[in-house]
């Protein structure tokens, strides 16, 4: 069969379903719909299904990034818009199988909103939401919308069009276009994606790699794996593109082991192209031919570094090596070889199914098109955003991710993980672009967005993202291997209380020196945190360091607990939770928790009930407490205050 | 291969031996001739056996013509590969940033306490257990998160994982 008659039958296909006479129930199932029971709500939606005897069509789809309101259920009636519906349980789906699809009752109170055509009363537009209105969905273009498992669903939208486009064109037009587009590496560095191509195309040889890097190892980042899970092809398109435009004949995409579903997609939607003749030798009947291979990383966050990637594909440790030569002139078996990054290769299939003026369009003058960013934290709207490089932080933060948990106060936003920064509150008005995050200090990074409130202490985050850069440092070079943990010994310090007053300006001086002397980019890049963390949050350290107090109350050493005794009315309830039995108390007698004995597990202050808030705690101060045991006098108090 | 044969020329293969050589005989069998075999075919030793014995070491390092020092020096560069007998279920506890700051470190005493783990202990006496921490599962929006043998339980507390734990 053609491309032309796999399109058309795609097509048709697509429309088909689209037109149904039958209800139709689609079910997000990615990683973190997963986390939060879609798979039991899939159960329950074949077996009411079953018992009512009702014919629909259930199709499992990847992320729409609503992740904060996983598992998300979809249903589409004939002749009826799309409606999702949020945090769906087993039992409210049995609700909606009634109400929506037996008793045409579409439960406005249950929805989030509508897709398509037409509207429903009650219920809202899906993407004109604050989450989803300032979005521009270009390499997510399909997530949620297409059945990930299911090749001609991805076809039918466009999928492989862009190839089809690339095989009429002489690779320099190709590369011509994804430079003329301005995309940038998406994987952090931001390298020019149609600059590396020109030099594997320069590159001699008749043996050429390009691979994907899927490594995601970013703590806090999971663009990469939803990308995967939701819509794989997009990214196996991309390198079908990017092997024909620069001449390799082989492919790689190494992929973390700890996405097993991501890896499942994968090869099946290699399986799938090959059945199409998209894959293979002589692919759509063209002299160009690829070979495609899923590798399975082995848990080394350092294999995110392209030269290491390159060692641990080679079945070496996964140690990177200094460039040059980049991989471009000696890289895999010592050929010529190009990585890119997941969200690159997606975006490459984008702007040749829409042309690259199209995807200039978008974003800045440096730094064009979109970005996804993973948002988490301290965020009520978590999830996976795309969108116009360039948006002000601020929208991101308060627009699409609806703000901070519990009303409290924005303190930071950490972008890039352990390789970016802290930027402060203040700066919510800065474009997120390439350019201004790294004037900022921080870099784009991946995409890993995280929001800390004021219960966030920023020394404590910088010595979290210095001690996994510790760990995951690889050892070879000196800088790193050392630099770090001796940053991290002064860093674990100031936490424990015992800072020392020269120790801010001596981090200072190692982070030059380890950023400026690293092998890599992840020495390289990982005084990142300290250095924004100093630079904007540097009463901090001083708080740490002088006053022996932590400001957000974190710092074990430095907080305790106490129970008040004006408010402790003794109900026992602390006495008999503590896991370490050091609060002693009697009946009617105010309870006294034991410095000495006292984990700071925090136990107290949670079970500690609404009403009475006996149990506070302080750094740098203590509340006035009894050293023995004393009656209890709140409720005589509070009356007195009431009466 | 050669190496095998040689090293037991002079006697009776021990059983437990030949079950593992036959094994991995098969298992290598699918990378024969292949460049970078060596993590894949320690990632599918681990699979079959749930961790890498020196005897695994010594045998696959045969298969691939290197020294057991040069694939012990590969397999301990990457988290991934266990070099004890894990315990039958395994719990990964994510200690990813997002996690972190939604108190994921808390999940992890819990589960320590709830399988009465002492400090540096990963594996219940009764090798029910074992109990990992990892860097990110990638599911941060339900943060925190820990992963018991391949189900993923997300918006954790310490009392939701104790219990989590209990039901296995």
């Amino acid at each position: 069969m053609s491309f032309g008659e796999i399109r058309d039958q795609a097509i048709s296909e697509w429309g088909a379903l689209q037109g149904s006479e039958k209800p139709r129930i689609i079910v997000g199932t990615a990683t973190c719909g997963r986390a939060a029971g879609a798979m039991a709500v899939m159960e329950i939606i074949d077996k009411e299904l079953s018992r009512l005897g009702i014919e629909a069509i259930v199709t499992q789809v990847g992320c729409i990034g609503l992740c904060y309101a996983e598992p998300i259920v979809d249903i589409i009636k004939p002749n009826q818009p799309r409606i999702s519906y949020g945090s769906v349980t087993p039992q409210i789906v049995v609700q909606l199988v009634e109400d929506y699809i037996v008793n045409d009752n579409p439960r406005p109170d249950l929805a989030l909103g509508t897709i398509g055509e037409g509207g429903i009363v009650g219920i809202p537009r899906l993407f004109e939401l604050p989450v989803l209105k300032p979005q521009v969905r270009l390499s997510l273009r399909n997530c949620g919308h297409i059945d990930p498992a299911e090749i001609k669903q991805y076809v039918a939208n466009d999928g492989y069009a862009g190839f089809a486009r690339a095989l009429e064109m002489a690779p320099e037009e190709i590369i011509g276009e994804i430079s003329k587009s301005g995309l940038r590496g998406r994987g952090g560095a931001g390298a020019s994606t149609g600059f590396k191509w020109e030099r594997l195309w320069e590159a001699q040889g008749d043996e050429k790699y390009i691979i994907c890097n899927a490594d995601e190892g970013d703590p806090g980042a999971f663009m990469d794996r939803a990308l995967l899970e939701g819509d794989p092809h997009a990214v196996l398109e991309g390198m079908l593109i990017g092997a024909y435009a620069t001449g390799a004949n082989y492919a790689y995409i190494y992929c973390r082991a700890e996405y097993p579903l991501a890896i499942e997609r994968l090869e099946r939607a290699l399986d799938q192209m090959r059945e199409c003749g998209l894959l293979g030798d002589n692919i759509l009947g063209s002299d160009f031919s690829l070979e495609i291979a899923v590798k399975e990383g082995a848990g080394a966050f350092v294999c995110g570094e392209e030269t290491a990637l390159i060692a641990s594909i080679e079945g070496k440790r996964g140690m990177p090596r200094s460039r040059p030569p980049f991989p471009a002139v000696s890289g895999l078996w010592g050929k010529p070889t190009n990585v890119n990054n997941v969200e690159t290769w997606a975006s490459v299939s984008a702007i040749l199914q829409k042309g690259a003026e199209w995807y200039a369009s978008f974003g800045t003058e440096k730094s064009k098109g979109t970005k996804t960013f993973a948002l988490a934290g301290k965020i009520v709207h978590t999830g996976l955003i795309e969108v116009p490089m360039g948006i002000p932080l601020g929208d991101i933060v308060n627009k699409i991710g609806g703000g901070i948990v519990d009303s409290k106060q924005l303190k930071s936003v950490l972008t890039g993980g352990p390789s970016g920064g802290c930027l402060p509150a203040t700066m919510l008005d800065l474009p997120v672009d390439y350019e201004n995050l790294a004037e900022a200090g921080s870099i784009v990074g991946s995409g890993g967005m995280l929001v800390a409130d004021e219960d966030t202490c920023m020394v404590d985050m910088a010595r979290f993202f210095l001690a996994f850069v510790q760990n995951e440092s690889c050892g070879k070079c000196v800088p790193c291997r050392v630099g770090t943990g001796e940053m991290l010994k002064i860093l674990e310090r100031i936490t424990r209380g015992e800072g020392q007053s020269t120790d801010v300006e001596r981090l200072e001086q190692l982070s030059g020196l380890v950023k400026s002397t690293s092998l890599c980019a992840l020495g390289g890049t990982a005084p990142n945190p300290v250095l924004t963390t100093i630079r904007y949050f540097r009463d901090e350290y001083e708080a740490h360091i002088e006053e022996k107090r932590c400001p957000a109350l974190v710092c074990n050493d430095l907080i305790s607990y106490y129970i008040l005794p004006d408010k402790c009315e003794a109900c026992g309830i602390c006495l008999r939770e503590c896991p370490v039995q050091a609060i002693t108390g009697d009946k009617r007698m105010v309870h006294i928790i034991d410095q000495e004995k006292c984990t700071k597990c925090n136990t107290c202050l949670s079970v500690c009930p609404e009403r009475f808030r006996a149990v506070v705690k302080v750094s740098g101060e203590a509340p006035e407490v009894p050293s023995q045991l004393v009656p209890v006098t709140a409720s005589q108090t509070r009356q007195a205050v009431e009466g | 291969m050669g190496h095998l044969a040689l090293k037991y020329l002079g006697g009776a293969i021990p059983p437990g031996v030949l079950n593992l050589h036959e094994k991995l005989r098969q298992i290598a069998a699918a990378y024969a001739g292949k460049k970078g075999a060596t993590i894949p075919l320690l990632q599918k030793a681990q699979e079959e056996f749930g961790y890498l014995s020196e005897e695994t070491i010594s045998e696959i390092a045969g298969f691939l013509g290197l020294t057991k020092n040069e694939v012990y020096g590969i397999a301990t560069f990457y988290a991934q590969f266990r070099f004890e007998r894990q315990g039958e279920h395994t719990i990964k506890c994510c200690q990813g940033t997002a996690c972190y700051v939604q108190g994921g470190h808390r999940i992890v005493e819990a589960v320590e306490d709830e399988l009465e783990l002492e400090v540096g202990e990963t594996t219940t006496g009764d090798y029910k257990f074992s109990l990992e921490k990892v860097a990110c599962f990638g599911s941060c929006a339900l943060a925190p998160v820990m992963v018991v043998d391949k189900t993923v339980y997300g918006r954790l507390t310490p009392v939701k994982a104790r219990q989590i734990v209990a039901e296995y």
